[in-house]
């Protein structure tokens, strides 16, 4: 398509359902009540002129460019600000009016650079289009005091601010306060003085509060604000809309391009899951793409002492396929396996779990989903009967208490976040939702701008079984389950087996406080607020699920949810909020070795027999082994080669050295990856991937939405994933022939009831669709469990408190829990090989000031983290976000290695690493540990090329 | 950690956290059946495994003959 900007109204979309019809320049036309006179004649096709209103903003009122005139009503009235009435006539073009805007542009232009056909917006501003539109020929006033001299701040590394071209329009402002939630920006003084500033002058962009999400610079109508890219590559000639790599909320985007070359990434606002919002990462962190150090050859090498030797993808394939063909001859077919990605699209995962299955012959396939979300599959398939969350990011903006538990949206879900706070505060007179949020650290949500949780339980790492249950406690002791619900929707007897246990004076927030270390009266206070408060929503995340507990605490938040009635409708509901982009996905793809797609168990004769018969082959009834189980087969001699499709193992996995020692026993390892990422330090073959950007498919985002993904240029390497997976199964002799990933779609609509109604042509026509898409549902679920749950009634399922098996003591006494922060994005291969270094360099430990104290530490010092597995080092930040007794720490930079130290303790239900809860000590240290020094000179080595070193 | 260890302290997890089932033993050599590749199984099944709790011996027990 050729270049479009986006559409824009205006004003935001009423969704009244009442609709008013009125007159607008002669023509009728109905709109929804609340709807201002500006929309109204946007959707009829006329474009009032503007400067300071667009849809994604409140009308504000102030360029005064948009007057109309309405008959009966004095004066000319901003059409951004005056509502729809039934049987208004209005008038959108007269001479007066035509008078009066030229006036008003007249002003703004007196003030502004004419440098338009140098100007880096040239052809994309809305000043420049504005004027014209309202016929200006000449300006009047002469330009004695004027803006222009002002020095552009250039701080942030995506985009600029020249102050001299800014028209003082303030959508930037309050893009930031509405949108975004971040209240970094100011307008400064008033009339001709006003000036946009970030923080103190002195600290520009970079230095402020803000957080790069580029929301003021969509909205900036002029070049005041403008991408760095933009300015060096020119304005965009055509966009494809696609979908975000990184994170679960699956943030749609214009990829708008200038031939082969994409100029940048502007967030859709026809997008369900972000409607036209973005966060730094996907707005502006995909220069990675094109990073140097891609690897863009396959590479083969007979051991992974030997330097790589690079050849063609035919020699590649061939080898690849002898090799595991070999392996399986020598050792039997039950010691090869795979991993698909959470990262790939659902096409792709889906042949990688169909190689392993029809062409390995057995089901050793995982997916990293095992070191995030497995839980979340295991607790609600059991308490529900569907392994998903049950909203839309949209049924937030119905919530009343909002609880929050093991997750930080604002730095790992930030779209959402945004999304959630806007609720959080009050709104054209609407209170704000109450907030709850169970977390050891201060996270920033607890206290942000017009944003005050009215409970933070800072437990214990390690303890969310024991918080939850007491919160159970409360409601049932105290009268305040929904009875209704209960008799209506769950099983009785396991109600009342439930009821019984929770009721128990052991669990009791008074006896579990020293356990949990939060105070009795706090968490009476939230399960009060809770169970009374009106609707109801539970958001969680890694913190609840990476425990030793991990299912236990999804199935206690389902219980939770059930005993208060929260579920089957808008504003309530249990949230996963997950990791990557594709964890849903890549977890409904059948990635996990006991379950087929659709999560239909491995041993169910029928379901085998329905893949069996379209994949003509006979399938292994047993389930195969997990990540980690594989590696410990490995250390055993029983499992010895594996095809790794878009996991760093070695960086994202538990107990690195345990993972080395899998990895190095095995005789083929494959990666097949955009970079060489620290797991290739052990491969014997490595296939170069293709990003997001180079290939279609689909992803599934936390809210179960699948969503296109679209090529928006050729594979760097000449071939897309699928294409890769394709060629090495008909290497081992499978006999497929998919053209276009909307075939593997095909497939797997066929063989998966919950997905009978997807397909490409669908989801190009509907935007994106949520499953399950079937027959009773040909559009879609956005909510679940509306008339009953999906296995029948709702179980709940008692959930006593077991403490891990990590245990801190005299040697180990704090305890460390991990996390991720906005710039980086989990091991960082991505990241990192962008601009966003400048916000996050290094991994920290934090650590509260009594604990530094006690160490003799101070900020920035070198500290050695050590736990009973092994030890790094980094450095210091001392600060009192985290409780006593506890470090921080985030895993992004192979440098730290932070899982050096985390140990192989894991869900009890799924082996999920328990990464929450590492016993350490932290010493003084003067910088990094033997193994950092080992590991670096290893991975150096192991990218030798016959022609010299890769970059790492 | 040893391999066997690991997957006692598994077993063990699985029958602490299965506590509640009404046949505890039972639930647990199901979820064992359900989500262990069988050379794991086989290896719990050996004789002479040391350091399982009651309940997950008793599992071990109901698995064995299929193991
Ligand atoms: S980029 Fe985002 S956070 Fe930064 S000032 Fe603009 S709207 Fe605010
Ligand atoms: S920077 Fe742009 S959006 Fe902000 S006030 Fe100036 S012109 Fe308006
Ligand atoms: S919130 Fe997530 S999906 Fe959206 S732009 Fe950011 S990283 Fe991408
Ligand atoms: S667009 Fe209506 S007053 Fe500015």
């Amino acid at each position: 398509m050729t270049y479009q900007p986006q559409a824009d109204f205006g004003t935001p979309v009423s969704n009244a359902d009442e609709m008013v019809t009125l007159l607008i320049d002669g023509r009728e036309v109905t709109v929804a009540a609340g709807s201002s006179v500006m929309r109204a004649a946007a959707e009829q096709g006329t474009a009032i002129p503007k400067l300071c209103a667009t849809d994604m903003l409140e009308s504000f009122g102030s360029c005064r460019l948009c007057l109309v005139e309405i008959d009966g009503v004095n004066g000319t009235p901003a059409s951004c600000t005056t509502p729809v009435a039934p049987g208004m006539i209005v008038h959108t073009q007269t001479p007066r009016l035509q008078k009066l805007r030229k006036g008003v542009m007249e002003l703004y232009i007196s003030d502004h650079p004419l440098d338009c056909l140098t100007c880096a917006a040239n052809g994309d501003c809305e000043l420049q289009d504005q004027a014209g539109a309202v016929g200006l020929r000449d300006v009047r006033y002469a330009a004695d005091a004027t803006h222009l001299g002002q020095a552009k701040d250039l701080s942030n590394p995506y985009f600029d601010f020249d102050p001299a071209k800014c028209i003082a329009c303030s959508r930037c402002v309050r893009a930031c306060d509405e949108v975004q939630g971040t209240l970094a920006l100011t307008m400064a003084h008033r009339g001709f003085a006003s000036k946009i500033s970030a923080g103190l002058a002195s600290e520009g962009f970079l230095g402020s509060e803000c957080v790069s999400c580029g929301a003021c610079v969509q909205a900036c109508p002029t070049a005041t604000l403008i991408e760095k890219s933009v300015v060096e590559i020119g304005t965009p000639d055509r966009a494809i809309v696609t979908t975000c790599a990184y994170c679960g909320v699956g943030c749609t985007f214009r990829a708008e391009m200038r031939g082969e070359q994409l100029v940048r990434m502007v967030p859709w606002k026809e997008g369900k899951a972000n409607h036209g919002h973005s966060c730094v990462k996907g707005r502006f962190a995909w220069g990675y793409a094109q990073h140097r150090d891609r690897v863009l050859k396959p590479m083969i090498r007979a051991s992974i002492d030997q330097p790589w030797r690079e050849v063609d993808w035919d020699e590649a394939i061939t080898y690849a396929a002898s090799e595991l063909q070999r392996i399986s001859a020598q050792y039997g077919r039950h010691a090869l396996g795979g991993i698909t990605s959470s990262r790939c699209t659902n096409e792709e995962t889906f042949l990688v779990q169909k190689l392993v299955r029809a062409g390995f012959g057995n089901n050793n396939v995982d997916t990293c989903a095992r070191v995030c979300h497995s839980p979340t599959g295991y607790g609600l398939k059991t308490t529900f009967g569907t392994s998903a969350g049950t909203q839309d990011f949209d049924s937030v903006d119905d919530s009343d208490v909002i609880l929050v538990i093991g997750a930080n949206p604002t730095d790992a879900h930030p779209v959402f976040a945004s999304r959630m706070k806007r609720r959080l505060r009050p709104q054209n007179g609407r209170p704000g939702a109450r907030l709850i949020v169970i977390d050891p650290r201060r996270i920033d949500l607890v206290r942000s701008p017009h944003i005050a949780a009215d409970y933070h339980l800072p437990l214990r790492p390690g303890t969310n079984v024991a918080v939850l249950t007491a919160m159970a406690h409360v409601i049932v002791t105290e009268g305040l389950v929904d009875q209704a619900f209960i008799a209506e929707r769950c099983d009785a007897d396991e109600y009342r087996d439930w009821a019984d246990f929770v009721s128990l004076p052991r669990n009791s927030p008074e006896a579990l406080e020293p356990v949990t270390n939060v105070a009795a009266a706090d968490l009476r206070g939230a399960a009060r607020l809770f169970a009374t408060g009106g609707n109801g929503a539970i958001y969680y995340g890694l913190g609840v699920t990476e425990h030793s507990q991990g299912s236990s605490t999804v199935m206690a938040i389902a219980n939770l949810a059930m005993a208060t009635g929260n579920i089957g409708r808008r504003g309530v509901g249990v949230n996963p909020l997950r990791g990557q982009n594709n964890v849903q996905g890549a977890c409904d793809m059948g990635s996990f070795p006991h379950e087929l797609p659709g999560y239909r168990h491995i041993s169910d004769d029928q379901v085998r027999g329905l893949f069996e018969r379209d994949w003509g082959v006979t399938l292994d009834p047993e389930p195969g082994l997990r990540i980690p189980n594989m590696l410990d087969a490995a250390t055993d001699g029983s499992f010895k080669a594996i095809y790794i499709q878009g996991e760093d193992l070695l960086q994202s996995d538990p107990n690195s050295r345990h993972v080395a020692a899998g990895l190095a026993a095995m005789e083929c390892v494959i990666v097949h990856d955009i970079f060489l990422n620290e797991t290739a330090n052990y491969a014997h073959i490595f296939l170069p991937g293709s990003t997001f950007l180079e290939k279609d498919g689909t992803f599934t985002n936390a809210e179960r939405r699948i969503q296109l993904v679209r090529k928006v240029m050729s594979p760097l390497t000449g071939l897309a994933d699928w294409q890769v997976t394709q060629r090495l199964a008909q290497a081992m002799g499978l006999d497929w022939d998919y053209s276009h990933p909307s075939e593997i779609m095909d497939e797997i609509a066929r063989l998966t009831p919950s997905f009978a109604g997807v397909s490409h042509a669908h989801l190009d026509v509907a935007g994106s669709l949520q499953w399950p898409v079937n027959a009773a549902a040909p559009e879609g679920t956005p909510i679940m469990h509306e008339q009953g749950f999906g296995r029948g009634k709702g179980k709940f399922v008692v959930t006593d408190y077991v403490p891990t098996d990590e245990k801190t003591g005299p040697r180990f006494p704090l305890l460390l829990t991990t996390g991720r922060i906005l710039s980086q994005y989990n091991v960082g291969s991505q990241t990192r090989r962008t601009l966003n270094e400048v916000w996050h360099d290094e991994d920290v430990l934090e650590i509260h000031p009594v604990d530094a104290e006690d160490r003799g530490l101070k900020m920035g010092d070198w500290v050695k983290l050590a736990s009973r597995v092994g030890e790094t080092s980094l450095r210091a930040y001392v600060t009192d976000r985290v409780a006593p007794g506890v470090v921080y720490t985030t895993f992004h930079h192979p440098e730290t290695q932070a899982n050096v130290v985390t140990t192989e303790f894991s869900d009890w239900a799924t082996n999920c690493p328990e990464y929450k809860v590492t016993a350490v000590q932290v010493s003084p240290s003067n910088g990094p540990t033997d193994w950092q020094r080992a590991h670096d000179a290893w991975a150096t080595q192991s990218r030798r090329t016959r022609y010299g070193d890769l970059p790492g | 950690m040893t391999h066997l260890e690991k997957l006692v302290m598994m077993a063990n997890q699985i029958a602490q956290n299965l506590a509640h089932e009404p046949d505890p033993a039972a639930a647990a050599a199901e979820h064992i059946r359900l989500f262990w590749d069988p050379r794991m199984r086989a290896m719990i099944c050996a004789e002479e495994v040391a350091g399982l709790m009651p309940t997950a011996k008793a599992a071990v027990a109901l698995i064995r003959p299929m193991a």
